[in-house]
């Protein structure tokens, strides 16, 4: 069963079609790379496929629940590292962490780990709002990680990092890889994120071109 | 999950606490200008003293519930709690619990202000204190709800006010007649109806609120 089968997905903004209809499959296990020029339609995907919104249009179902029928399914069993980095800014990296774990119902224990993990661990108890960009993202990836989900849906993983933060994210993804988890990638980093990937496909004005 | 979610509300509540100072001192000019209006009427401003003071914490309100979703909206946090995935109604009533206890928390600090402005004292602190809490109630409950529909809107400041006062005027009618029958002397025993009233309202507001929060918060 495919963990990921999207099936003439659309969606627009106003007038304008962010995604009209696109159909693929991301077999379980797999990792799968989507890239595009600014505005083909990526992040929309991967927000449709997360469940932060809706699609207008088609179906689409992430380890065989449907995106609107059964988001709250949905959700259990994926994460989403998005654009915007869900961080309170007034809260310290580890209060973030404990944050998530609170609402998961899940040990704090794991969190100093997860931490060492990005790298974060000297900057655990320091304010999100004196974090830099890349190390916002580190610490998105944590928190993405401290969901253990089954799927995982990462919008440009690679920006804002340094190189050391791009080995490290190769690292995160090629260990969640190995733990059967099914990754759906959307980045500008092709080359990059090519050695990783086991299918990729290109997004052009919201088609499949590729 | 309320647990969490309201140990979340507070721990942000805490991290921004000098707002808080900020709104207090407002809630507090508030009340001087209000005893400007009136002017040097000693009798009047007693009068007038429940309502002022329950103007001032209405319009205090505005300003700390609208800024309780700053931080939700700063990076989509709120979002994100809700795609791990969390229940909405968790999230309102850890919210709302949380704004509940500022604004409680703020009435009780303008109530000395209150007293020295319009010499407007009372030997029943507790009665008191419960419809501070009971209009405090009255006022998160909605107020939470429709801080988080006007969060994402440029307009917010303006918009918040116009949407929940014309909601929130029955509890503050039952509010300020119970703090004046407190104040000013309550021959008949009519505030035990007014509080019970108020009761009936928070229980209507906290009831409904909590169930349309998801549909306000989920595209």
């Amino acid at each position: 069963m495919a963990a990921i089968d999207v099936q003439r997905l659309a969606r627009r903004y106003g007038r304008r079609w962010a995604l009209a209809g696109v159909s693929f499959q991301v077999p379980e296990a797999s990792v799968m790379m989507v890239n595009g020029h600014n505005g083909a339609g990526k992040s929309t995907l991967l927000r449709i496929l997360g469940t932060a919104i809706l699609p207008d249009g088609g179906s689409a179902s992430v380890a065989g629940f449907d995106v609107v029928k059964q988001r709250q399914d949905v959700r259990k069993l994926t994460a989403i590292l998005s654009h915007q980095n869900y961080l309170y800014e007034s809260l310290t990296a580890r209060e973030n962490l404990q944050v998530v774990a609170d609402h998961l119902g899940k040990s704090r224990g794991g969190i100093d780990a997860l931490l060492a993990q990005v790298a974060l661990d000297a900057r655990a108890n320091d304010l999100v709002s004196t974090f830099s960009a890349g190390m916002r993202k580190r610490l998105s990836f944590a928190r993405v990680l401290l969901q253990e989900p089954r799927v995982v849906l990462l919008d440009e993983p690679y920006g804002a990092l340094d190189p050391p933060g791009f080995d490290l994210i190769d690292a995160v993804i090629r260990d969640l890889k190995s733990r059967g988890t099914t990754i759906l990638m959307a980045t500008h980093q092709v080359e990059r994120a090519a050695r990783l990937c086991d299918a990729v496909i290109t997004l052009e004005g919201g088609r499949i071109a590729a | 999950m309320l647990i969490a979610s309201l140990r979340k509300e507070l721990l942000l509540q805490w991290r921004t606490r000098s707002q808080f100072m900020a709104v207090f001192v407002f809630g507090a000019a508030t009340l001087l200008l209000f005893s400007f209006g009136v002017g040097p009427n000693a009798e009047m401003l007693r009068t007038f003293s429940s309502g002022f003071l329950w103007l001032g914490l209405l319009m205090s309100s505005t300003l700390t519930l609208s800024e309780s979703f700053h931080g939700e909206m700063e990076n989509r946090a709120l979002e994100g709690l809700l795609l791990l995935p969390s229940d909405p109604r968790a999230l309102y009533y850890g919210k709302a619990i949380a704004n509940w206890l500022q604004l409680t928390l703020l009435g009780c600090a303008l109530v000395p202000v209150m007293v020295v402005l319009y010499d407007a004292g009372t030997t029943q602190l507790l009665k008191l204190l419960l419809i501070i809490a009971l209009g405090a109630a009255g006022l998160s409950a909605p107020g939470t709800l429709y801080a988080a529909m006007t969060a994402q809107v440029r307009a917010k400041q303006t918009l918040l006010p116009l949407l929940l006062f014309p909601l929130i005027v029955p509890a503050l009618l039952a509010s300020v007649k119970a703090t004046s029958l407190v104040i000013l002397g309550d021959p008949m025993q009519q505030s035990r109806s007014w509080i019970a009233l108020l009761g009936a309202f928070d229980l209507i507001y906290w009831s409904l609120c909590g169930l349309l929060y998801g549909r306000v918060v989920e595209e």
